[in-house]
């Protein structure tokens, strides 16, 4: 390069640039113009076919809000619970112990191959034939946890087993017991490896908490469905309960990402075995 | 039971270098290793005796063993027998069967006695460069943390990085990054330092900054294994070199034998094809081992 090409470069590459940002600009807009026309069409021929009543949604929409906190707290609950036994279980699966394997192997096979919708009636209304006799939301919390705990499980076995072996040669050769290795080494690699799918989870457990309202838990779908059956309005109080949890898993999908972009810090460019 | 069966044998030519004290027993002694992976004899009874102090290389093709008599050391792999001594930790094979707590509390012993870096550096991507170098020490020999600090402040300085000390790994380059595994390992100040291959994965121009280090750690009289393919530090750091050839060691001897002048004729072999026919001493190239053709089928005989 001369000295003289320095100059000239600037300019273009800045020109380049700003096509660049223009570009793309337009096509952000455009991409939002077509929520909106799709957005606005669905909202006229609600208003077209029925009658919206909104001093119906006034007087109920307070009611079935109340479902949210229900909906929320199931979900962190729930996913809790299964974070728990996902951590269990993936020890169990990766233990040389063949009893232990053999449980959370067992554990998985049977949550993961029967349906959550069981899963909730059976300790709801079959337990209690044997005398357990569990209120709705713990019920709901239990059957929720274990589902998704059995399905996480084999996400963070394989977390944690994509971690490099070098890592675990190295800790060892530090001196570190095999617990310490874990602890400190492993598990904190294979957290960040599973934290999208952790996320993807629990916006995937916000809706399927709607499932525990069939056994009268008060959350979110529940209470749409109360408000709305006797009053022959479903099509509002549905489409009001749909609009809520949509907002619901934008808004933690949003955190999500946040989340992410922030662990992403640390280790950015990392490819395997090259730390 | 610290390995009454094996008994070590010194070679005739494991005689102590000079910068060790007079009358110092060996600190290591490795004794009649050998090593299946299935039906695969991977080390046929390899024994080795190290003095403190001395700078050891093991030199052999690819695929001869070197890395497996360098893990059996530690126990990152498992000997099919044999027994490893290193400063008073004593710990025999066990190849059938689970160990015993106390002798797994013995090998952690001598783990943290026998610092390891490895080719691919392994340096932990979670933790900053700092916290890589204190983990150990404060995990494992329960330092309190500002004393490992301070101490691993101190290694930064010798491998000449401090100014990286919250750097993450991933932002390094290769030559740091090995530079901080070589600190990391000093910072848990083991009786001895294994080193295998840690040129081998970095790019030709950053070579020269580790050999550096690893060179200045030979002279402060820093007990070193280095299985290396680096001839000039086998010249100029090594009181002894062994070669290995499939699984045993068939020449030891300072490198004005081994390198200069081999005895063996599957040294012989190896080092023509690495320095060239001529065998010239001003020839330091450092060739990839897929660059080193097969040798002679000649039948593996004892040293
Ligand atoms: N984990 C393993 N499982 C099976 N075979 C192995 C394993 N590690 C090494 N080997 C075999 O042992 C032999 C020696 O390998 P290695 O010690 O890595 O040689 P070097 O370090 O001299 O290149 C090779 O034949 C290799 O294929
Ligand atoms: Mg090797």
């Amino acid at each position: 390069m001369t000295s003289l090409a320095g100059p000239v470069n600037q300019v273009l590459g800045e020109q380049i640039l700003a096509g660049e940002r223009s570009r793309s600009r337009r096509w952000r807009v455009q991409f939002m113009l077509a929520w909106l026309v799709i957005v606005a069409a669905l909202v006229a021929f609600v208003l077209i076919t029925i009658n919206l009543d909104t001093q119906f949604i006034a007087k109920w929409l307070p009611f079935i809000l109340t479902g949210v906190p229900v909906t929320i707290f199931v979900s962190f609950a729930s996913i809790t619970l299964a974070v728990i036994l996902a951590v269990l279980g993936a020890l169990g699966r990766l233990s040389v112990n063949p009893y232990v394997n053999g449980l959370a192997s067992f554990y998985v096979s049977f949550f993961r191959g029967t349906p959550l919708l069981l899963q909730i009636v059976f300790i709801y209304f079959a337990l209690p034939q044997m005398g357990l006799v569990l209120p709705e939301i713990p019920t709901g919390i239990i059957a929720l946890g274990f589902n998704y705990g059995a399905y996480m499980t084999e996400v963070f076995r394989s977390g944690i087993q994509a971690v490099p072996h070098g890592q675990t040669e190295a800790a060892l050769s530090l001196g570190m017991s095999g617990g310490t290795t874990f602890r400190r080494i492993i598990v904190p690699q294979a957290f960040r490896i599973v934290t999208p799918a952790i996320g993807n989870d629990f916006i995937a457990m916000l809706k399927d908490s709607s499932l525990v309202s069939v056994i009268s838990v008060h959350e979110l779908l529940y209470q749409a469905q109360v408000a709305g059956r006797p009053n022959h309005k479903s099509m509002q109080t549905l489409l009001i309960a749909a609009m809520v949890y949509w907002i619901l898993t934008i808004a933690f999908s949003f955190f999500q990402a946040r989340l992410e972009r922030r662990q992403a810090v640390g280790d950015r460019s990392r490819r395997p075995g090259s730390g | 039971m610290n390995g009454q069966g094996i008994v070590h044998e010194i070679h005739p030519v494991e005689l102590p270098g000079p910068l060790v004290p007079a009358g110092a027993e060996p600190i290591v002694r490795a004794t009649k290793i050998e090593k299946y992976f299935g039906r695969n004899h991977v080390l046929r009874g390899c024994s080795m005796t190290v003095y403190p102090r001395e700078t050891i290389t093991i030199l052999g093709r690819s695929g001869s063993g070197k890395s497996t008599f360098l893990r059996c050391l530690n126990f990152l792999e498992e000997p099919s027998a044999g027994r490893v001594e290193i400063d008073d930790t004593a710990v025999e094979a066990r190849p059938l069967g689970d160990r015993p707590r106390a002798e797994r509390e013995r090998i952690r012993k001598l783990r943290t006695d026998a610092g390891m870096v490895f080719q691919e550096f392994n340096l932990f991507p979670h933790l900053s460069v700092i916290g890589n170098l204190v983990e150990a020490p404060v995990h494992v020999k329960h330092v309190a943390r500002p004393a490992a600090t301070e101490l691993a402040e101190s290694y930064l300085e010798k491998v000449g990085l401090i100014d990286k000390r919250n750097e993450y790994p991933s932002r390094l380059s290769g030559g740091q990054r090995q530079r901080v595994a070589i600190a990391r390992a000093l910072t848990m100040e083991p009786k001895v330092l294994l080193f295998d291959e840690p040129t081998s994965a970095l790019d030709p121009s950053l070579v020269g900054e580790v050999l550096k280090v690893m060179e200045s750690l030979a002279h402060e009289g820093r007990t070193m294994i280095v299985v290396t393919h680096e001839m000039q530090f086998a010249r100029e750091a090594a009181d002894r070199i062994y070669y290995m050839h499939e699984g045993q060691f068939v020449e030891i001897g300072p490198h004005t034998q081994v390198i200069d002048d081999p005895q063996d004729p599957r040294t012989r072999e190896f080092l023509a094809r690495f320095l060239g026919p001529s065998r010239s001493r001003q020839a330091a190239a450092t060739p990839q081992d897929e660059a080193v053709a097969p040798p002679p089928a000649v039948g593996p005989g004892p040293v």
